[in-house]
Order: structure tokens, then sequence, then C-alpha cells
């Protein structure tokens, strides 16, 4: 896959969708193409997280490790971005991601990214928007949950 | 050392100076022979005195030898020479005598020279043994470059005063009295009127030297403080830099320089002042000569040949009156200098000598224990740091020591590794005080390690066995020229004083490592491999073998085994399967991790190809490249590049961190393309200028497809590149050849670093953990071929540069505690040795050395001085200090149980 498809992939993630092909250029050259055999690990919990994949093809699955064992959260396929959270804040990584199937992955480092967001002011807002939105989903989950719970 | 510099050089040439007066005194025979001559030849054959009648002759060499006491003892009739034949006979003795004369200032000005050179090699080898025997104190006031500038340079004019210190005044005193006897006789007045005269030089020159001499005393000394500043600055130049005080350093540097420059120009001054009178009264007297003997001559009452005679014997008086003084002036110079040099090295509390006799064999010595008794221990300032402790440290107790407020547990450990003299009280080591016994016990039973690393330039092999080298262990074979050579080298050293050790036979004693079960040098290779990884260090020297480079012609075997090793990674890689994480270079394939231009030079080349490359820069790169047709493709490849780039990167700041990416690119090259591009327009690459098409096309070169993903590579181009290889190869001149290794995966390439040699490929681009997965294949196969230790070696042989500047400060500790390790002791003394390296790694390395240390069989004492007071839990025995006095001194368990300052500490 070229820069230039990396380019149009990025521009439908709703992250970039207002960022100019320009900029969208140069986070995807600033970005390493990464690979993985099915098993191999993105990243693992716990680690110092310092970058975010957009999954170019095949599937990584997002694990939660427990003390009891390992529960799935879910199954990213293409066009999704999985540890993004750890570009926007620090801390070690909250869950563990496994490639599925042979993946093609974009790795875009946290101080690009930040770079790039300092130079777009809009980008901010739209990301904060991204941010929220998700935050009201895992809100709902958990709502969902806990009335589970209480029937 | 003697007062007098010329008492010292008395006391150690007698002989030779006594023999090189002797033959001073043979050689005036000829001397004054020769002064006598050109009277005879003049009055004799020229004037005709004796040949009044045509066949007159006159006898020749016919000689007596009188002695002052005994008389005649022998006389020769000599031959019966006509005038023309005397006079041939009497020129061709002249010339003999010009012959033996110059014969014998040869043979003296060699012997001299000779005795000056072993003169000097004895004043700086006894120079340079002080320095070894000064006590500790003396130390820290003294600057390494002053002591540097004393011994090379302040000591040199002794040795070219040596031979003439007794032989000069001597000889030229002879010349002067020779010559002066010589007027004399010839007329009494003319010789008086040059007595006076040389009274006259001899008694004023002198005195306005004495100014020259005080002048040059302070030369000397701002000299010397100029090489101590030198050094200093050397030594200080990051903290210069870091506190913005490099002008006030060059204020400082520039007014010495001018301080020098004036005492200088003031001795240039003196010195052709005196330098002026000199030569006016010396020809003052030939003044005297001319009128005088011109009178006398003229009144008849001397002849001709006489005043010839006078004039040409004074000819030679003023130069060896001339010598003479300056030889007073240099006795003077020499003497003040020798003074000078002498204060700074003449101590009452040098160390003994005995102290430091050399023994090849560690003396039998029961220290069973070490013990300080009432020590007191004052710093420079005057503060007593140790307040009167006493302790008895047995053998095989490990012993935590550590400080609460002040710092008497590092001054005790100090004085325990003799790096202080106590003010008083003593250290026994077993039944004797510790400074009483040869550095040849307390240097080997007590090994003692502080924070305060020291190396010495050279290798980190030669650092870490330094510890080892007490004597001379195995002597070194000499053979025909050698052996000669060596027993020279003995009988010189032997002549100027100097012990005569051999620095070139092997000095490294494997008796006393640390591990020794064989009795062989592997105890040696197995101690040092022990300590390295003890202190983890290992990593790091495999590293610096990693990333050496190789002379392939002077190691043989070495680069066989790399060659083999990149085989056995290669097949292993492949056997299991992961083929994926490394892409080889092969002859045939277009290798797609690797740049453009590698792939077309498919070759290792010395420098990076950058700009500044002898290769991009040469016309006959691009005239190669025109010819195997690939110039148009690569300016059009270069121009979609630049175009991209231009894309990318135009608007950003120069220090924006995406110009990591591509480190070939800076924000100047960005403009400068766009610059191409706009003026270039919608033409055809053709219009670029030769310098553009050269800019465009080294973008081509630093291209690699998978990493910068433009899409500009297509596979014909890759196939044209492959296909043009050779061809390109061939097109180059051989020079620009030579720049280029190519790739061979059967041959080493001297150009690249072990790590490229054994890789022999580029590792993916894509597969994110590929470099650690081949680190760990990499160490795994090396374990197993024994190629391992080979990258060991390699390693050990890094240059760690002048006082070890070469590592980083972590690893220069960690090489210092190693040097210790290696070394079998009784007693180690661990001052803070590891001071602000993190937790983690202090604990791990105090408990390895602590299990390390205990295995061996001579049960040795361990005292570490703790600056985290935590570890203390790793010992048996814990002494606490306060203000310089010991306030606890228990096991671990006992002091952790007693409510005091340990307990306090450590909870």
């Amino acid at each position: 896959m070229l820069l230039c498809e990396e380019v149009q992939l990025l521009k439908k993630l709703p992250y970039f969708a207002d960022l100019d092909g320009c900029k969208l250029k140069l986070l995807a050259f600033a970005s390493e193409r990464v690979s993985y055999e099915p098993g191999q690990k993105l990243f693992k919990q716990g680690d110092g997280g310092d970058s975010a994949y957009v999954i170019l093809s095949g599937t990584v699955e997002t694990v939660l490790e427990t003390p009891t064992g390992q529960t799935k959260i879910r199954e990213n396929g293409v066009n999704s971005v999985v540890g993004e959270i750890c570009l926007l804040c620090e801390g070690e990584r909250t869950n563990t991601a496994k490639a599925l199937t042979h993946v093609e992955a974009l790795k875009i480092n946290k101080d690009c990214f930040s770079r790039i967001i300092h130079d777009s002011p809009n980008m901010t807002m739209r990301v904060t928007r991204t941010l929220a939105e998700r935050l009201r989903h895992t809100a709902d989950e958990l709502d969902t949950v806990k009335a589970h719970q209480f029937v | 050392m003697e007062k007098n510099l010329l008492r010292y050089i008395w006391n150690h040439t007698r002989p030779q100076q006594i023999w090189v007066l002797i033959v001073v005194l043979v050689s005036m025979i000829p001397y004054f022979l020769s002064l006598d001559l050109p009277k005879q030849i003049i009055n004799g054959p020229i004037q005709g005195a004796g040949f009044e009648t045509p066949n007159a002759t006159q006898p020749f060499m016919e000689f007596e030898i009188n002695l002052p006491l005994l008389g005649s003892i022998y006389t020769f009739e000599g031959f019966q020479l006509g005038r023309m034949q005397t006079l041939v006979a009497l020129s061709g003795g002249f010339l003999s005598l010009v012959i033996i004369n110059n014969f014998f200032k040869y043979y003296i000005n060699t012997y001299k020279g000779r005795l000056g050179e072993r003169l000097l090699r004895r004043i700086r080898f006894e120079l340079f043994d002080r320095v070894l025997r000064f006590p500790p104190r003396r130390i820290k006031n003294i600057h390494g470059a002053e002591i540097a500038s004393m011994i090379k340079d302040e000591v040199e004019p002794f040795g070219g005063f040596t031979g003439d210190a007794f032989v000069q005044p001597a000889m030229l005193g002879g010349q002067a009295v020779a010559a002066m006897l010589f007027i004399l006789l010839q007329s009494f007045w003319l010789g008086l009127v040059a007595a006076v005269m040389v009274l006259v030089q001899v008694i004023v020159i002198p005195r306005m030297r004495r100014r020259l001499i005080e002048l040059g005393r302070q030369r000397q000394i701002t000299a010397r403080h100029l090489a101590g500043k030198v050094g200093e600055v050397v030594e200080g130049i990051g903290t210069i830099h870091a506190y913005d005080t490099s002008n006030y350093e060059r204020a400082d540097v520039a007014n010495r320089l001018g301080q020098i420059f004036k005492i200088r120009y003031d001795i240039y001054q003196w010195k052709f002042l005196v330098k002026f009178l000199n030569n006016f009264l010396a020809q003052l007297t030939p003044f005297f000569f001319y009128l005088i003997g011109g009178y006398f001559a003229l009144r008849g009452s001397l002849d001709v040949g006489q005043l010839v005679a006078v004039i040409n014997a004074y000819k030679d008086l003023p130069s060896p009156l001339k010598e003479l003084i300056d030889w007073d002036q240099a006795r003077q110079d020499v003497q003040v200098k020798y003074e000078q040099v002498r204060d700074y090295f003449e101590f009452d509390d040098l160390i003994d000598p005995a102290t430091h006799a050399i023994a090849s064999v560690g003396q039998p010595y029961s220290g069973e224990q070490l013990a300080a008794i009432n020590l007191v221990i004052e710093d420079e300032g005057g503060v007593r740091v140790l307040n009167g402790a006493s302790i008895r440290l047995a053998r095989g107790e490990s012993v935590a020591m550590a400080d609460n407020i002040g710092r008497g547990a590092e001054a005790l450990a100090e004085a325990f590794g003799r790096q202080v003299w106590p003010t008083s009280g003593k250290i026994c080591l077993g039944d004797h005080d510790i400074l009483e016994l040869p550095e040849s016990i307390a240097g080997r039973r007590v090994s003692y390690v502080s924070a305060d690393t020291y190396f010495f330039h050279g290798s980190l092999k030669d650092n870490l066995l330094y510890g080892l080298k007490h004597a001379p262990v195995e002597p070194a074979q000499y053979e025909g020229d050698a052996a000669n050579q060596r027993r020279w080298e003995i009988r010189e050293a032997q002549m100027a004083s100097n012990p005569d050790f051999d620095v070139r036979a092997s000095w490294v004693d494997h008796r006393t490592t640390s591990i020794s079960d064989n009795g062989d040098k592997s105890d040696i290779k197995n101690s040092l491999l022990a300590a390295l990884d003890k202190v983890q260090l290992t990593d790091d020297i495999l590293q610096f073998a990693l990333h050496s480079t190789l002379d392939a012609q002077s190691n043989p075997q070495l680069v066989a085994d790399v060659v083999a090793m990149r085989h056995a990674l290669h097949n292993e890689i492949r056997s299991t399967g992961r083929s994926g994480l490394i892409v080889p270079f092969e002859p045939q394939v277009y290798n797609k991790e690797a740049t453009v231009g590698e792939n077309l030079l498919f070759g290792k080349t010395l420098q990076p190809l950058d700009k500044t490359s002898a290769l991009l820069d040469s016309d006959h790169f691009y005239t190669a490249l025109a010819k195997v047709g690939l110039l148009r493709a690569f300016v059009d490849t270069g121009l979609t590049i630049a175009g991209n780039m231009v894309e990318i990167f135009s608007g950003l700041p120069p220090d924006h961190p995406f110009f990591n990416q591509v480190p070939f690119l800076t924000a100047d090259d960005i403009v400068y393309y766009q610059q191409i591009l706009q003026k270039l327009g919608t033409r055809r690459s053709h219009a670029l200028s030769a310098e553009e098409e050269r800019a465009v096309v080294r973008l081509t070169l630093e291209y690699i497809e998978p990493r910068y993903r433009l899409g500009v590579l297509h596979d014909d181009l890759r196939e044209k590149i492959v296909g043009a290889r050779e061809i390109f190869f061939a097109e180059l001149p051989a020079h620009l050849r030579g720049l280029i290794e190519h790739y061979d995966p059967d041959a080493y390439m001297s150009y690249a670093t072990l790590q490229e040699n054994i890789l022999f490929g580029k590792i993916a681009n894509r597969n994110a953990d590929a470099p650690s997965e081949i680190r760990n294949i990499a160490a795994r196969v090396s374990r197993e071929r024994g190629f391992y230790h080979q990258l060991l070696r390699v390693g050990l042989e890094f240059d760690i540069g002048a006082g070890g500047r070469r590592l980083t400060l972590v690893q220069r500790q960690k090489l210092n505690l190693a040097r210790a390790l290696i070394r079998r002791s009784d007693f180690y003394i661990f001052n803070k040795p590891l001071p602000g390296q993190e937790r983690r790694l202090q604990e791990e390395i105090v408990s390895d050395v602590l299990t390390y240390l205990r295995q061996q069989e001579n049960n040795p004492t361990i005292v570490w001085v703790l600056s985290n007071i935590s570890l203390s839990k790793l010992f048996e025995r814990v002494v606490m200090f306060d203000n310089g006095e010991i306030v606890e001194d228990g096991l671990y368990e006992t002091l952790r149980e007693e409510s005091g300052i340990f307990k306090a500490l450590v909870a």
C-alpha cells in the first residue's frame, strides 16, 4: 500500500477527517508501516504506550488481562484505530492488542501526533469530539452492564 | 638530591669526566702545535729564514720530548728538506694537525653528548621516581602538566650542560691560556694589552648577565604555570563550556602569554646588549694590536711574522673566552633551574624506596586482620573527619559501613586504601603498620575501589588487568638482533641508574586472579569474564565489539569466523522459518530494504553516501550513471521524490522533529528543491543544470521504497539497477572503485562494522519485532558456536580514550569495580564505588559481588561503604558512623532490633 492510499484511508477515520491532505500526508509519512503475523502482539497491557495503530489490513483483537484470565474486548478490523488513548495522555496500556490474521498497520508515534495537533488547532476540537463520543458510548455500555447486574 | 647541580653531575659522572678531561688535555698538544705552525711556514719557507742559499736545507720533524721533571727523554734528528720541500711538508703537517684536532673534537663531543644524555635520563627518572613516592597530601597540590613540563622540558638543558660542566672550562680555559701564553711569548706588551681586555670581559660581562639569569628564572616559572593552566583547561573543558567561561580562560592565557612575552623580550634586549659589549671589547683588542704592534714593527723590535702570529693567536682567543663566559652563564642558568626543580621534588616525607621494592612473588604474610587503632584523620582544611576510631576487621567478615552525619566511614575506607595518611593512630594489617609494609604486601592483600575512577589510555583489557601487573612474571624471549638490543637496553639503563625491568615481559600475574582453579592463563580469562558479568558490563562490551571495524589482514582467523557466523545466522533464520526478518544482499536480486544507492553500488562504502562523499562529489560517478543508462531515470525519479518531499515538508520550521524521518534532508534542502521544481515548471528534466541534476539524483540514491512508500520505484527500474551493477562498477575509475567494497557472501568487508558483517543484509523495516528477534537468535547462535567469546575479545580491545573518557560515567564506575574483582585479595574495600546509580542496579551488583567474592577459598573480608543504607541487609556486620565517630557496630540483625541511628535510618 502506498503513501497516497494510506492518506485516503486516514481521511476516512473520524479523527482525521478535517485534516487537510498535506498534513495527513505528513502524518502518514512520519508514521511507520508495520506488519504482524497471527498471534504477534502489537502491545501488551501494562507497557508504557507511545503510539497508536491504524489497521490497514487484517484483524486485531483487544484483550483485557485480569488475574482470572483474559477477556476479549472486541475485534478491530480495517479502518479502525487501536491504542489511541495513549496519544493524548500518559499512562500504561489498559489492554493487550494481538494480531488475529496477518496485519498491516500504520504506527502513529505520539510525538508526531501531538506535533500535528499542535500545528492544526481545529483538529484538536475534532479529536476532543471523537473522544467525547467514545466516552458516551463507553458510559452507555457501563450503564447497560450495571442495569444487567441489578436485574 | 644534591643542592648544587655541578656536585650532582660530579658525583654521578666522576670517572667519565676525568677521562674526558685527560682526552682534552692530550688534545691540547696538537692544538698548540697547530698554533705555532703558521709562524714557521711564513718565517721559514715563505720569507726564507734558514734558506738563504738556494741549496740550503733544514731539518724537518726533528723533535725532542721534554717532560717537566725528567728532562729530555727522546731526540729525533729529522729529515733534511729544501725550501719548497719544507713548505710542502710543513703545510702537510698543518693539514694533519687540522685532521687530528678535528678528530679530537669529534670524539670529545660525542663522548660529552652521551654523558649528558645519560645524566638527563638519570635525573628524569629520579624525578619521576619521586612523583611515585610523593605522600598523598602533596599529590593534591600539584599540577600534572607542571610536573610533566618539569620532567620533560625544564631538565632538558642539564643534559647539554653535563658534558660541558667540567670539560668546557678545562678545554676552553686551556685554549685561552695557551693563546694568551703564546701572545705573551711573542710580545710581552701586546700580551699585556690582550690580558687587560680579557680581564675586563671576564669581570664585566658576567655581572651584566645576572639580570639575564633572574629573567630566565621568571620565564621558567611562568612557562611552567602556563603548562599547568593549559592542562587544566583541557581537563575542565566541559565545565568551561557549561558555564560560558571560555573567554575568561582566553583572557587568562592571553595574559600569561603577555607576561612570558615581556620576560622574553627583556631577555632579548639584555642578551643583545651583552653581546654587543662583548663583541666590541673583543674587537677593540685588534685595534690596539694594529696600533701598538704596528708601532713595534716599524720600530723594528717586533718582526712581521711575530705580529701576524700574535694577531692569528688572538683570533683564537676571543672565541674560547666568549665560550668560557657563556659556560659560566649556562652554569648559573642550569643551577637556577636545578634549584627550582629540586625544590618541587624534595620533601622529608617521601615514601621510602624500600616500600616500593619489586616482588615478583607475593610474600607470605599472615595478615589475618585489618585494624584501625585510635585513628584520627583530618581533611585538607584541617577538619577532623575521623576522630579516634578503633575497629578490627577479621577475615571472612562482610561489613557495611555508613555515615549518618559527616564522612567518617569514607575517610576510614580511604585510610584502609592508603589514599590518605592518618594524622595520628595507625592502620595495621596483621601486626604491622600498613604504611610501613611494602606495597607488594599492602597493595596486593588489600584491594581498594572508590568512585574516583582513573584509567590509563589503552584498551579495556589493559585497564582491567592493570591491578595484576606488579612485576614481570614471564620474561620476554629475544633472539638475534632483538637480544642484542635488549642487552644494550639493560646496560644503558644501569649506566643511568634506571631499573632494567622489561616492559615487554608479561606482567600480568595469573597466580593472583580471583578465580584460580587451574593455575594457568585460563584463570585470567575466567576471572575477567566473571568480573565483567558481576558488574553487568558484558553487554556494553559486546556492543563495542559489534560496532567496531576490523583490519581483515591482521585478523585472518577472526574474519573467517565472522563470515562463518554470518552463514550460521542466516541458516538458523531460514531453518526456523523466519526468513522475513532479514533481507540478505544477493548479487542478482534488488534488496528492497536497502537504498537505491546501496543497490546500485552493491557494496559498502567507507564514507556514508551523502553530499560530502568523494564518490558523489566526483564527475565520474554521473558519467558512469549516464553510460549505464540510469541517469535520466534517476533524475526523473528524483524529481518525483522532490515533489513529494516539498509537498510534505514545505513550511515546516527547520527544527521540526519530522525532519528526523529523513536524515538526508534539511529545511534548507527543501527550499532548494522547491526552487528547482518551480524553475523547471512543466519542462522536461533535461532543462536542469548539472548541479541541480546531481542534487536530484542524490534523492533517488537515498530512497527506500518500503520506508517512504511513494511508489516511485517500478519493477523495471529495479531490474535495470540490478543489471547495471557490474557495468557501473567497471565504468568507475580505479580510485573510486577503491572506495567501494563489494558485498560478497563469503568475504569479510573491512569498511563495515562487525554487526553489519554478521547481518549481511537489511533488517525488515515492517516487522516491528525484527531487531530484537534477530538479536536473540544471533546471541543463541554465537554462544553455540563459541563466537561469543571472540566477540568479547574484540570488545575488550576497545580503546577507552585518555582517562577512560570514551566510556560513560556508569561504564567507568563498573569497570573500576571489575578491575578490583579480578584481583585476589584478603581484604576488599569498596568506598561507594557506584554512587548515583539506580537502586535496583546497585542492589544487584552489590549482591552479585558479595556472592562472587565469598566463593573464593581464601575467605576474604569485604568492607563496603554504602550510600544506600537499605543494602546493609546483604551484610553480616554493620558499622555506623556519626560525626566522625563509630556509634554503632554489630550484627545486622542485632542493630536492627536496637533503637539507634541505624534502626531509624533503615526504617
